[in-house]
């Protein structure tokens, strides 16, 4: 193909999603200017079995640097939240987007994208299960 | 070429209505308003090699890949080969996870299968250059075994997304 002619379409799909990505975000940082990381303690319950899908929910709709995740993480960790609620949190802040999930939907298929998301915050609940259940067995614990 | 069009009205509507939630969050609070465009700057400013890069590899695939070499890497027959790019790629790849979608549509459009884009969107989790910030929080022990499964789940996570999007529930 003619370099010029591939430029040229790139340039042209390239411009027509940038919106979408700027949308997105825009969206991101609008709720890291809203949701302090400190708030996120206050959510959990104690339960063994709630905190978990809990830490999935907020990993989800947060987003950003994964190192802010491992910030929060730690922070949740020191203020004795369990160890899979917070592996599900860390695990579901870089596998599922709910904010990107317009820009996935839109360049990648409704369909394709619903199911990946859906999936990946059942997997974060399930890895951190494992997780949790791997140290246990090995005599880990943080 | 009517799908493109299609594609490029709803993203455009999508833009105007985030302009539309800052207008009413700078209405409500302005100073949240003012901190969120910060933040959007800061991450436009980190993410915008990123952006570059994905633009480049966007021409290349253009130039270099034809749909008969992709399908050969990344379809169907491709094999533990597929997997293999998939889950290497993903880990490799850096930015934020949106700005890959661009590359992956393109790449699905010239024979990717669904299975192997899933498996590269979700090893983007396992982020190598973070890896001794993770020990630092939560030790050498937890980061391995999270690695491990993140990887191993990677390939589930893949097929499974395939599986459900050629036998939808309830069909």
């Amino acid at each position: 193909m003619d370099p010029v002619q591939s430029a040229r379409k790139t340039l042209t799909s390239f411009t027509q999603m940038l919106p979408i990505i700027i949308g997105v975000l825009l969206l991101i940082s609008l709720v890291n200017a809203t949701i302090p990381a400190e708030a996120y303690a206050g959510f959990f319950t104690g339960n063994v079995l709630i905190d978990p899908v809990l830490g999935a929910a907020f990993g989800s709709i947060a987003s950003g640097n994964p190192i802010t995740s491992y910030i929060i993480g730690g922070e949740l960790i020191a203020a004795h939240i369990s160890l899979t609620a917070v592996t599900a949190f860390i695990l579901s802040w870089v596998t599922v987007g709910l904010i990107s999930l317009p820009a996935e939907m839109d360049l990648l298929g409704k369909r394709f994208a619903v199911t990946r998301n859906l999936l990946s915050f059942l997997f974060s609940i399930l890895i951190a299960l494992l997780v949790d259940l791997t140290l246990t067995s090995f005599g880990v614990s943080l | 070429m009517k799908k493109e069009k299609k594609n490029s009205r709803s993203n455009f509507y999508f833009f105007v209505i985030v302009i539309a939630v800052y207008a009413i969050t700078a209405l409500l609070d302005l100073p949240t308003a003012i901190r969120a465009l910060r933040i959007f700057a800061d991450i436009l400013l980190r993410i915008a090699p990123v952006l570059v890069l994905v633009f480049f590899l966007l021409f290349l695939t253009d130039l270099l890949i034809s749909p008969k070499k992709m399908v050969k890497y990344l379809g169907r027959e491709s094999g533990a080969v597929g997997w293999c790019v998939a889950i290497v790629g993903g880990i490799i790849s850096s930015g934020p996870i949106y700005v890959w979608y661009p590359f992956l549509a393109d790449l699905r459009e010239k024979g990717m299968r669904p299975a192997l884009a899933a498996t590269f969107l979700y090893n983007r989790a396992v982020k190598v250059p973070l890896l001794p910030l993770m020990v630092y929080y939560f030790g050498i022990a937890f980061t391995a075994v999270l690695t491990v499964y993140m990887i191993l789940f990677s390939l589930v996570n893949g097929y499974c997304t395939e599986w459900l999007m050629e036998n939808p529930p309830g069909r």
